[in-house]
């Protein structure tokens, strides 16, 4: 079959698929997402969306145990919600093979940290490998299956950004079809209590013992001898940065097993090099096993814990040589991500702000509330925190309950949001919780989720009822509001923030960029009623900006949502026809 | 060979995505090892958005940076002055001449720099500055400017028509063909 020039994460897929891929259960993040939505195409694989990575990783261990080959994927901080079914599924291993994908961001091109997922591998003792380009994660993703059957073990697949976004050649080949195993009852193996783990335990450590001497002499722990001036330790991304930096002048180790890690294979490169660099991005993870091995090598010290590798820092660092360049002396404003024009958000943030409450915030498109012209979001921490630490506030605060709420996308509260809202419930605190249920998962790319009525196929389903959902864990001030209209959400936001009790407000209207959505003509300023105000500017919606002292409208971008003309006291703002 | 780098760079919704799936199709049928680096994400809600394009023999990182561009195009002017540090000191950046203000401009807390290609040129930078909105405008709709900008880029390169061609149409949905192809050719045969 022919080469194709596909990103990592279509290449993950392609291998998971080929290597006979059964049950893929996945919750979307960046950059993890397309490698389930890539799997989704393929119709002789069983594909969802879970809601959370926690029920994605308990979906494919149960896959797994009944004898399918099956995947999850996830971003980084995914794999902090789905720890704890990782540190048992290591214990009672698989019965067909379970492959798990984790995504790391440096640099943080789409994240609220910057975690470092290998030390999760070490942490519950599952084995790590990592690639470098397409055609390593289409090979590695294969291999992943079949090393998790070797050792009866989970096993991660870690990606980084710049691997799991770009587009480098990949040779594709025919699926391998796997029949479903045999299930047969074993509660040694697949019940955890004391008893049972005690054992277990000694079995996980054997085999951690056995993956390194296998790692030893693993083909994918290559060695590439070059001037042996410099000897380069890496894996991942970074080795092809070295590459390029570095070309022959080195000599690489390139470690696609990130662990265990070999201790032989390492010491003996090193020792043919006169001075060795380890070379990964974020934590010192592999330079920490050198050196507690006795191995000299230089890490972080030369380099840095933050942000992205490249080419350039390796050769400034390691040559220390640099490309010129030139630029211009203006002062070149910043290009901040903003909501679309007619994001249902933006109505319900322009009420809030009206109203100057605080607001315990959550993650998704609706963050960007939290920047300029809006800027109203007090707190962000983690997907589903907003429910949780406004309950926490008001419980410090009595005082704050009146002049707070949470937001909350659909999404979210689906990942999250609900066990805090019952927790709101359960131990009562007048915390006033909004939803705002666009009915899509719109900050990773339109995904559906169990409210949307919709499943990865695009087929419909059984969709949760917000209202119904909320009365049932206890919620009985229960309102549904329209953000395209401002007046109406000023009100019941008022009412609701001033009850004693509390209460959910589901702010409801799709996503602008739904393609089901139909518009209205765009809007269009009449320049005999505009003054210049600057009003209508006061929301941030990017199809607004002022031209000869008028507000104008570019018609290629407004949906005619008519947020901004309920600002204008002049009337200037039109429908169109 | 040696590995050439192209950077396309842009405002997140103007297209840059099939520009560079484009080029790399273009660049795979000359037979070259490629690596396309994309951005997904946050950056695309109208935030700056850059694509890096490598190409050679055997092509190791798929990212470029200061001072690596062989080619920049650029599809707003105020992105064409960001990444220019980017650019080789020999190489060539084409620019779009269409402005698009940033919310810091938009709601006053920013000034959109006057003069920005000016200021380009003055850097000694090689600049080819484009008004691709009307060439594609001409050719039949607004939407067809980053292929347009491709049309310009092409023939800084050297790779044939036909190939061009061959590779719009493996791309561009049969709906938009004739559109694309008649805005790449405005591009193609642009000169200032
Ligand atoms: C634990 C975790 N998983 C995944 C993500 C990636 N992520 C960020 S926001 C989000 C969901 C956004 O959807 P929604 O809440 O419906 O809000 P919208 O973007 O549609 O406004 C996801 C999946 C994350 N940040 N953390
Ligand atoms: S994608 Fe949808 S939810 Fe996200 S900013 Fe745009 S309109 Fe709003
Ligand atoms: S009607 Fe106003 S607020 Fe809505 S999209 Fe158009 S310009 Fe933006």
């Amino acid at each position: 079959m022919s080469k194709q020039l596909l990103i990592g994460n279509e290449a993950v897929a392609r291998g998971l698929y080929e290597a006979g891929l059964r049950v893929a259960s996945s919750y979307p993040g960046t950059p993890s997402t397309e490698i389930t939505e890539c799997i989704a195409k393929y119709d002789d694989v069983y594909s969802e969306w879970a809601p959370n990575e926690k029920v994605a990783m308990e979906v494919a261990a149960g896959a797994a145990i009944a004898g399918a080959r099956s995947f999850c994927a996830m971003k980084h901080v995914g794999l902090n919600v789905a720890a704890d079914p990782l540190f048992t599924a290591s214990y009672t291993g698989i019965n067909a093979g379970m492959v798990i994908a984790v995504a790391d961001d440096p640099g943080m091109h789409s994240s609220q940290n910057e975690q470092d997922s290998r030390h999760y591998a070490k942490a519950s003792k599952v084995m790590m490998l990592e690639p470098s380009d397409s055609e390593e994660c289409l090979q590695y993703a294969k291999l992943a299956f079949d090393l998790s059957e070797q050792f009866d073990t989970p096993v991660i697949l870690r990606l980084t950004t710049r691997v799991a976004h770009s587009r480098s050649l990949v040779q594709v080949s025919a699926r391998d079809e796997k029949a479903l195993k045999e299930y047969k009852k074993d509660p040694m193996k697949y019940v955890m209590m004391p008893g049972m783990a005690i054992k277990k335990h000694i079995v996980v450590e054997q085999r951690i013992l056995d993956q390194i001497a296998w790692a030893e002499t693993a083909e994918i722990n290559s060695i590439e001898y070059n001037s042996t001036e410099i000897g380069v330790i890496t894996s991942g991304i970074s080795y092809q940065y070295a590459k390029e930096a570095l070309g022959e002048n080195a000599s690489y180790l390139k470690l696609g097993c990130v662990y265990p890690l070999p201790v032989e294979k390492i010491k003996a490169f090193a020792a043919k090099c006169k001075k060795v660099y380890v070379l990964e991005e974020l934590d010192p993870f592999i330079e920490e096993h050198c050196k507690q091995n006795g191995i000299e090598v230089i890490g972080k010290e030369a380099f840095t814990l933050q942000g992205e590798y490249s080419q350039s820092l390796i050769a400034k660092v390691i040559l220390g040589k640099e490309d010129a360049f030139v630029a211009t002396d203006l002062d070149i404003p910043a290009r901040p991500p903003v909501l679309c024009a007619g994001c249902p958000h933006r109505g319900l943030y322009y009420a809030l702000k009206k109203l100057n409450v605080t607001v315990s915030g959550d993650i998704g498109c609706y963050t960007l509330g939290a920047l300029a012209p809006l800027g109203m979001m007090d707190t962000c921490i983690c997907m589903g925190a907003s429910v949780s630490a406004l309950h926490g506030r008001n419980k410090a605060d009595e005082q704050n309950a009146k002049k707070s709420v949470a937001v909350i996308g659909d999404s979210t509260f689906m990942h999250s949001g609900v066990t805090g809202l019952i927790n709101i419930a359960y131990n009562q605190s007048n915390s006033t919780v909004i939803i705002l249920d666009n009915s899509i998962t719109g900050m990773t790319g339109h995904q559906d989720n169990p409210t949307t009525g919709k499943t990865i196929k695009g087929d419909p389903t059984t969709a949760v009822s917000l209202e119904l959902l909320a009365k049932a864990v206890g919620i009985d001030r229960v309102r549904v509001i329209d953000p395209y209209n401002l007046a109406e959400c000023e009100q019941v936001i008022r009412e609701e923030v001033a009850a004693d009790a509390p209460s959910v407000i589901i702010s409801r209207r799709p996503c602008a960029l739904l393609k089901y959505v139909k518009h209205k003509a765009p809007m269009k300023v009449n320049p005999d009623k505009c003054i210049g105000c600057k009003m209508c500017m006061k929301i941030g919606c990017p199809a607004i900006s002022m031209k000869d002292k008028k507000s104008v409208i570019d018609f290629t971008q407004c949906v005619g949502c008519a947020v901004c003309s309920q600002l204008c006291k002049f009337g200037a703002i039109e429908e169109g026809e | 060979m040696n590995t050439k780098s192209i950077m396309i760079v842009g405002v997140g919704g103007q297209g840059t995505l099939l520009a560079s799936r484009l080029l790399g199709a273009a660049l795979l049928s000359e037979g070259y090892d490629v690596k396309v680096s994309e951005v997904h994400g946050m950056s695309q809600r109208g935030g700056s958005v850059v694509t890096y394009v490598k190409y050679g023999e055997k092509v190791a990182s798929p990212i470029v940076q200061k001072g690596q561009a062989d080619l920049i195009l650029a599809f707003e002017q105020l992105e064409a002055a960001r990444w220019l540090p980017f650019l080789k000191t020999d190489g060539t950046i084409i620019a779009n001449t269409q402005q698009i203000d940033p919310m810091p401009v938009v709601i006053g807390t920013a000034e959109y720099p006057l003069g920005v290609l000016d200021a380009v040129r003055a850097t000694g930078a090689n600049l080819t500055e484009i008004d691709a909105l009307s060439l594609a405008v001409k050719a039949g709709s607004p939407k067809a400017v980053n292929v347009v900008l491709i049309g310009v880029m092409a023939s800084h390169m050297d790779i044939s028509y036909a190939v061009w061609e061959n590779a719009i149409r493996a791309t561009v949905p049969e709906k938009f063909l004739e559109l694309n192809l008649k805005a790449f050719e405005y591009g193609y045969h642009y000169s200032n």
